[in-house]
């Protein structure tokens, strides 16, 4: 836990976690994305994805903009639900579980799988209260004392909890854009999901709230399965231990995230990641 | 040859000028109404004015009380008719109504806000009056409820998709049910932009006389009974105003004062009580 903080800080890429991997327990298929396709109206936005994602591990997204990596990270909590006009073909299987399946609880899949929006979104309640929310919500605790536990252990867990522990009971608009980000953080760990997607979360930040931001998601992953999607490709390669490049829709490479930076398969990652397009 | 340097700080001199010397004139026009009002009701308003009913015509002295409480009864009325559909139904706009159904209610509700006040009067009178067969407060509050609904949908409406996207899916993403998204998050990030609209719709109404004159009818007597006739403010100014007495008059004027006071003080409470810690600052 402590060695990955280290771990979060802009390093060289080629000497990014080599040995890593190794200590960890092998992989277990958190996430399967099988075929999918998806549609906003008549316009086909994603290809045919077909892609495994690891537990307790960060998966990166990336791709210039456009490329539907936003778009395949909404359809693991069914955010695109919303959308209206919006269509999907394929399997999303989290723990095996197809999530489109009919029958399927879209309130009890966005329990288990939590997000982070680009902006930070707190609700207008106090700093207490925004955490406090899921935990009401879907009466996840019998006491005042449990409630109080499970938002201080939230708020530590986003780090945040050494910032804010004098002013729980003020505006959560009061907070620093960072502080807000970790905020929304801590209110989505406060209901232990298993999955945690962040649609580029520190892309509105300065260098120190995002420096923050990518410890936090490093030692996430001692408990939760992360998805990640950034525009920022040194962030992808501080991060995550799985990088998928999409472009115009499609998957051209998954692959570990320090194959991904060293040793592209394709040429077309190669030439985005060192700049060349997009 | 004019220094374009000096000529650009000119217009913005004379620009800023004129708007200013605008806004002084809105507020010159406003003063000069509260000041007469003041001027004019200040002489006979007093405790009793306050606190008393009416003498019988040719006795001096005597108050409004009957009135006030009226007029506040039937703002009540109004209020409980009318604020609870008036805000689900710009939550229904704004949330639910991207639809045909949505255009329909949202161009009746615009015609409903253009309606003149006196034809809605009407239209309590023959609706509740007619077949109670009798005029009553519960009518006037009714025909004033009528008239805050559009209001207060619309604003309510328009504040509501003032609320970011982000903040509905950041809800909706913690596993929150779509009611709980609309009343906990939603509604409550707009309460401060719909407590202004009801604001506006209660000093619309409270100012209304036409619509009251034949469903509330107006009364010189205690009443709080919701099916009998009641005194309101405007219709009690308009009778006083109309009278061939002095003491009325004056007695219209200090109830003017009051009707303006009273408005003044309602916005400033609910401007008091909507800035909350929460809705302050938000972005």
């Amino acid at each position: 836990m402590m060695t990955k903080a280290k771990l979060a800080m802009p390093v060289n890429l080629l000497e990014k976690s080599t040995a890593e991997p190794m200590k960890r327990p092998a992989l277990d298929s958190k996430v399967t994305i099988e075929q999918l396709n998806f549609f906003y109206g008549p316009v086909q936005v994603l290809f045919d994805i077909s892609l495994t994602m690891p537990s307790r591990r960060v998966t990166a997204f990336i791709g210039p903009s456009g490329c539907g990596k936003s778009t395949l990270l909404r359809t693991l909590n069914r955010m695109n639900d919303i959308i209206p006009h919006a269509r999907l073909q394929g399997r999303v299987k989290i723990d095996g579980t197809d999530i489109y399946q009919t029958g399927m609880d879209v309130v009890r899949l966005r329990q288990r799988v939590g997000m982070i929006f680009q902006k930070s979104n707190p609700f207008p309640r106090s700093i207490f209260e925004n955490v406090a929310y899921g935990l009401r919500i879907n009466q996840l605790v019998r006491s005042r004392r449990e409630l109080d536990e499970r938002v201080e252990q939230a708020l530590q867990q986003a780090a945040l909890w050494d910032e804010v522990k004098d002013r729980l009971k003020e505006s959560a608009f009061g907070l620093s854009g960072g502080q807000q980000q970790r905020l929304c953080i801590a209110r989505a760990l406060a209901i232990r999901p298993d999955v945690i997607l962040m649609d580029e979360p520190a892309s509105a930040l300065d260098p120190i709230a995002t420096q923050k931001i990518e410890e936090l998601i490093v030692r996430l992953k001692e408990e939760y399965t992360v998805v990640i999607v950034t525009h920022n490709m040194q962030q992808a390669a501080r991060v995550s231990d799985h990088t998928a490049f999409f472009w115009m829709g499609r998957l051209i490479e998954f692959d570990p995230t320090e194959k991904m930076f060293t040793k592209p398969a394709h040429q077309m990652t190669e030439d985005y990641i060192t700049g060349r397009f997009g | 040859m004019i220094d374009p340097l000096r000529y650009r700080k000119v217009v913005n001199g004379v620009m800023t000028g004129a708007t200013f010397i605008c806004a002084l004139a809105v507020l010159a026009i406003l003063f000069a109404i509260l000041g007469y009002i003041v001027a004019q009701g200040i002489a006979a308003l007093n405790i009793d004015f306050l606190t008393k009913l009416p003498k019988p015509v040719g006795e001096s002295g005597g108050g409004i009380a009957h009135a006030i409480v009226g007029s506040m009864l039937l703002i009540g009325i109004a209020i409980l008719l009318g604020l609870p559909s008036g805000i689900l139904a710009g939550l229904y706009l704004a949330e639910f109504g991207k639809n045909k159904l949505g255009r329909f209610i949202e161009f009746v509700t615009d015609i409903l806000a253009g309606t003149p006040s006196i034809i809605v009067g009407i239209f309590a009178y023959t609706l509740i009056v007619l077949p109670m067969k009798r005029f009553s407060a519960f009518a006037g509050g009714a025909a004033l409820a009528l008239i805050m609904i559009p209001i207060i949908t619309r604003t309510t409406q328009e504040i509501i998709q003032l609320v970011p996207q982000t903040l509905r899916e950041g809800a909706l993403a913690l596993g929150a049910p779509q009611w709980r998204v609309t009343l906990g998050v939603v509604l409550r990030s707009a309460a401060g932009g719909v407590a202004t609209g009801v604001m506006l719709a209660i000093a619309r109404v409270a100012g209304e006389t036409a619509p009251l004159l034949f469903t509330a009818l107006g009364s010189h007597h205690w009443s709080t009974a919701l099916d009998r006739p009641v005194a309101s403010l405007t219709v009690t100014i308009y009778d006083y105003a109309k009278a061939p007495y002095d003491d009325w008059h004056a007695q219209a004027w200090a109830g003017a004062l009051v009707l303006v006071m009273m408005i003044g003080m309602t916005n400033l409470a609910v401007r008091l009580f909507t800035h909350s810690r929460y809705s302050g600052t938000h972005p």
